[in-house]
């Protein structure tokens, strides 16, 4: 695997500020869905740990232990029931609605069905969250074709997500992800749908991404790549966290 | 040079950059049909509160600021006066203040009047006429209620006919008439609101996924209502434009038929040229699609808005 140099990812970050060392921290939360007063059952239980600002984590646990869901707490789609949860240095139980899109922009979030516009281009999937965050469209295209380039996409730029192996379609998404140059960047399984080796290229781009500075946040099944990339990890059973 | 420019900005940003796919989701068939649909009826509203302004105005001016007086044996002797009954009542109504001009009509001119009920052989017929005074007063308001009295004095028997009263029920008649095409403006106005949101409501529930992904990107609820309200407020002004200008055709026959009884000469308006329609009507027809475009960025804006609290 031939290494990025550094000198090619200076794209921008589309907000910058002040976020302290905790990047992430987790105060006995739990959460429950439905609506508030309904007595669905709690998916996750108690949580308590931080991840330091640049951190790595494997989030490992069986399928429905809330892998996805604690996810979904920290990329801001759900709000905790109970207990402190603190995001880039804002408290997400206590934040305003409209102080959270700002937050959003910030944290990079790759899926493992994609989520990609499927009426989109590659190039414009990518350009996508820059056109959010306000960038002048003079400035965008630069930033675009680096993240196409990075992801080795710059040939495929105008063909659509269903014109694209899911491999292609997985690289498309990180760059998606990466594009504002999020502080945090969390990746729900995102090899469960690729082969070895573009499971492998995915994980090198995460671990740049992480060498750069972000935050990343990997939820996976795949003990393979766990054990190739030694880092420290979050295991959950049945909503609770066993090892942090 | 400006080709190059196009073809690198159509490179960056797809003329009409549409990352929420609303293009297909707030359609450009039924939204606009249905707005024009809204915009015609709502023409034909504003032209019956238009009509119904200048016809009570017409009547306050016209028909009520004057008066008909009868004077029965005209032409004898008025008592304790020189002079017939016809010229005593002639001089005190040209006395009276209030009163502009008093003119008695000619017996062409009466014969004119009686003709569409007494037939073509009026002036053969030895009935005894009255002589008839038109009196224009000053204006509608004018105050004359000795003037009975004084003119039974000059020539007994001499009948008053006063237009006012039934003025005054034309007049509240033109103003229900201008109500009621004021509600059916605000009614249109309501289902123009009502189906926009329907339409929008339909676009969320069909975009759903692509909201959901662009809300989770960071849009704000601002963002997303805009891309909205932009394509409604296009697609509304768009049927606002076609309603109007579908209606005037059918304004403009209308116009020229009600000319005449709003006091216009035939060869004023002309025989349907652009000049019978009022100009408030001109001033009111391009608003219509103004008005629908507001109407489209509100509905969508609101819909939009609400919809998205749902999301965290
Ligand atoms: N949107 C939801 N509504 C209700 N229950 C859910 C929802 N999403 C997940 N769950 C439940 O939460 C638990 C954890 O699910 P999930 O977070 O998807 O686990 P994992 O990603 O580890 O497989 C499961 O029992 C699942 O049924
Ligand atoms: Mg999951």
């Amino acid at each position: 695997m031939k290494r990025v140099p550094a000198a090619r990812l200076e794209w921008q970050e589309c907000r910058r500020d002040g976020t302290g060392s905790r990047m992430v921290r987790f105060e006995s939360v739990g959460l429950r869905y439905g609506r508030a007063g309904q007595a669905d059952p709690e998916v996750l239980h108690d949580l308590s740990f931080a991840i330091p600002e640049g951190g790595f984590r494997w989030l490992l646990g069986p399928s429905g232990a809330g892998k996805t869901s604690l996810l979904r707490l920290m990329y801001l789609a759900v709000r905790p029931t109970r207990g402190r949860l603190s995001i880039l240095g804002a408290d997400i139980e206590r934040a305003e609605r409209r102080a959270l899109p700002g937050l959003r922009r910030r944290i990079g979030v790759v899926f493992q069905d994609f989520r990609l516009l499927g009426h989109l281009s590659a190039y414009d999937n990518v350009a996508l969250p820059l056109r959010l965050a306000g960038r002048p469209e003079g400035q965008i295209r630069a930033d675009v074709m680096e993240m196409l380039r990075w992801v080795g996409l710059l040939d495929k730029l105008a063909q659509r997500p269903a014109q694209l192996s899911g491999g292609e379609q997985q690289r498309v998404a990180i760059a998606r992800a990466v594009i504002c140059r999020p502080r945090l960047l969390l990746a729900d399984e995102p090899t469960g749908n690729l082969d070895e080796v573009q499971a492998e290229r995915l994980m090198q781009l995460l671990k740049e991404m992480n060498r750069i500075g972000t935050t990343v946040v990997v939820a996976t099944h795949n003990d393979a790549m766990v054990a190739r990339h030694v880092a420290r990890s979050l295991r959950l059973d049945h909503g609770r966290l066993v090892s942090a | 040079m400006a080709r190059l420019f196009r073809r690198r900005r159509a490179l960056l940003r797809p003329a009409g950059f549409d990352e929420l796919g609303l293009r297909r989701a707030l359609s450009d068939r039924m939204l606009p049909f249905l707005v024009a649909a809204m915009a015609f009826l709502a023409a034909l509203a504003l032209a019956g509160a238009v009509g119904a302004a200048s016809l009570a105005r017409h009547w306050r001016e016209g028909a009520g600021a004057s008066l008909t007086v009868q004077v029965p044996r005209g032409d004898a002797p008025a008592s304790g006066q020189s002079g017939t009954r016809l010229a005593a009542v002639l001089a005190l109504l040209r006395d009276t203040k209030g009163i502009r001009e008093a003119r008695a009509l000619t017996d062409d001119e009466l014969a004119e009047l009686l003709r569409p009920w007494l037939g073509s052989g009026v002036e053969r017929l030895s009935l005894p006429l009255p002589a008839v005074v038109q009196v224009r007063l000053a204006d509608a308001t004018a105050e004359l209620g000795g003037l009975t009295p004084r003119l039974e004095a000059a020539a007994p028997g001499t009948l008053v006919e006063n237009h006012g009263v039934w003025v005054g029920r034309l007049t509240a008649l033109a103003r229900s008439l201008q109500a009621c095409a004021g509600m059916a403006l605000i009614v249109v106005a309501a289902v123009a609101a009502a189906v926009i949101a329907v339409a929008t409501r339909a676009g969320l529930a069909a975009r759903r996924e692509a909201i959901e992904i662009v809300h989770g990107l960071g849009a704000t609820d601002s963002y997303i209502a805009a891309r909205f309200a932009f394509r409604a407020t296009r697609l509304a002004a768009a049927g606002g434009l076609v309603g109007a200008i579908a209606a005037l055709p059918v304004l403009l026959e209308l116009a020229t038929l009600t000319a005449p009884f709003a006091g216009l000469q035939p060869d004023e308006g002309g025989q349907g040229g652009l000049g019978v329609l009022p100009p408030v009507l001109w001033l009111a027809l391009p608003g219509l699609p103004l008005a629908a475009a507001a109407i489209g960025f509100l509905a969508a804006q609101g819909t939009v808005r609400r919809w998205l609290r749902r999301l965290p």
